[in-house]
């Protein structure tokens, strides 16, 4: 069963708080719920379907349903890290498809920042049962110095360099220097980001993405009932989902998940990467976009760093404009979860409500893309390709 | 510059995993065998991830191998290395590069593996210039 055309996004929402001292975690989740439903046109009543992540406080879904007073006869907490809800996107149209719901919810939300989380920087013990953590944790693995491993195989195989790399962080302060909300504003220039202190070789300062507290929801609807709705219509063509791991120790860093679900997603779609006219990639870091865009067939493996040179993915300069929100790398990274406002800008593009310094012209079919956990150990990665129903 | 100029977090030590930690306190570095398909993994498990057979052995490895990439941290309190270190047996295993200028390690040097005792359990394996 395909999945293109079976469902809607009816709604969407980002959060716009970056700090959120005064605010709970599950009133963050519900106050995107009430934004993404109020965006689609519909209520908390209309929801027989809800996704949510390991972001989610208490039982996850079972709290959150309760604090939102859902009447759910669907459920599905997948986590694969921040990639969980371009992967719930997927879900929802499968479950929608299938008939076991009709209007589906997404919400994340988090606040590392207002709790001095040392996000990136200090390494994650997922418990004693976890199976590798006795093999991994001693040796101090952080978020930001195994993607830097990635990073640096990379540079050593194909001849990627900083400067390369540094483009992708320029292209998104160019497109966030015209966002409001975005927490770093400050359109910056290679020099700046090679410049800047190195966090773990070789990853600087600036190819890291920024923490912030906030969320962001997704409704996802039938059809029959996007419709009957007063937003312009974005209908869901494919989805890919894959997880990539260390094989047992057959390791190698140069490419992602993307590989698989990427290729899933387009043939669902019927799309190819030539058709696509916007991207949203995550953007944990720099090395993240560049890898995935080889992945995703946009370039030649190996030809990321040439391909996202000279301000190539630059709305309005470059082939393939990326991130017009500013992305991870200077917008929002709400919850250290990335992938659901990469699924917010993406649906922008395609309604032609992104900012106008940053609007795609006739972005009729856009992807957007999710990698959770590490490119190093473990990751999710999940691919969305949807078009504007004309 | 040495592991030991930092804190090692002890590794939790499972009735599964037992053999590996108790070689690695005799200085001794091990990797599993599947005995069904002959191919070799890491971190341990008791089942193969290759195939999928129950029948995994331990076999001492010879402790050299090269390094496939690795990341100084900078940021920490006492900047570390972090590291893939490819065995000769094959597998390739996370790690830390000690004893050495952290500046002028590389892609592709060679490595022998160096024990590093930890706070409150057993030592694990580091790897060194050859």
């Amino acid at each position: 069963m395909s999945i293109k055309g079976k469902a809607y996004i009816a709604g969407v929402f980002e959060h716009p708080t970056r700090k959120a001292d005064d605010k709970s975690v599950a009133q963050l989740h519900a106050e995107s719920a009430r934004g993404a439903l109020t965006d689609a046109g519909l209520s908390f009543a209309d929801v027989d379907g809800y996704f949510c992540a390991g972001d989610a406080p208490g039982l996850g879904g079972l709290s959150m349903a309760d604090y939102m007073g859902l009447k759910v006869r669907h459920i599905d907490t997948t986590e694969t890290g921040g990639s969980s809800y371009v992967v719930h996107v997927g879900h929802a149209a499968e479950a929608i498809a299938a008939r076991k719901c009709n209007v589906a919810l997404i919400t994340l939300a988090g606040r590392p920042r207002a709790e001095g989380m040392a996000t990136g920087t200090a390494p994650r013990n997922y418990g004693p049962a976890a199976p590798d953590v006795a093999f991994e944790f001693p040796f101090g693995p952080t978020v930001v110095n195994q993607y830097a491993m990635a990073a640096m195989r990379h540079m050593h195989q194909y001849g990627t360099t900083s400067a390369q790399l540094a483009w992708i962080k320029v292209a998104a302060s160019q497109h966030a220097q015209h966002n409001p909300h975005a927490l770093l504003r400050e359109v910056v220039t290679v020099e700046e980001v090679v410049g800047s202190p190195m966090v773990a070789d070789p990853l600087h300062r600036l190819d890291c993405c920024v923490i912030t507290d906030g969320g962001g929801a997704i409704v996802v609807a039938r059809p029959e009932i996007a419709k009957t709705l007063a937003r312009p219509r974005v209908r869901v063509l494919g989805a890919g989902e894959a997880v990539k791991h260390q094989s047992g120790g057959k390791i190698d860093l140069t490419y992602t998940g993307a590989v698989w679900s990427g290729p899933a997603a387009f043939a669902e779609a019927g799309v190819r990467p030539t058709d696509v006219k916007y991207v949203s990639i995550y953007d944990s870091f720099t090395i993240t976009v560049l890898i995935t865009l080889e992945d995703l067939g946009f370039c030649d493996k190996g030809q990321g760093g040439k391909f996202v040179a000279d301000g190539n993915l630059i709305s309005g300069v470059g082939r393939l404009p990326f991130n017009t929100d500013g992305g991870g790398l200077c917008n929002n990274h709400p919850a250290n979860r990335g992938g659901l406002t990469k699924v917010v800008e993406a649906v922008r593009q395609l309604r032609g409500e992104a900012h106008p310094s940053v609007q795609v012209k006739n972005c009729d079919v856009a992807l957007a893309h999710g990698t959770g956990g590490s490119l190093a150990t473990r990751h999710g990665s999940a691919t969305l390709v949807m078009e504007r129903e004309s | 510059m040495s592991g030991a100029a930092r804190t090692i977090p002890a590794p939790p030590v499972s009735p599964e995993t037992k053999p590996f930690w108790e070689a690695a306190a005799a200085g001794t570095l091990v990797i599993k065998r599947c005995d069904a398909c002959g191919d070799r993994h890491h971190y341990p498990r008791a089942i193969c991830p290759f195939c999928g057979s129950d029948r995994t052995s331990w076999q001492t490895a010879s402790g050299r191998g090269t390094i496939y990439s690795y990341s100084v941290f900078r940021r920490a309190p006492v900047p570390y290395a972090i590291a893939y270190v490819t065995l000769e047996e094959g597998p390739t295993m996370l790690t830390n590069i000690v004893d050495g200028d952290l500046d002028a390690i590389r892609i592709g040097q060679r490595v022998r593996v160096r024990f590093v005792p930890t706070d409150g359990g057993p030592p694990v394996p580091m790897f060194a210039p050859a």
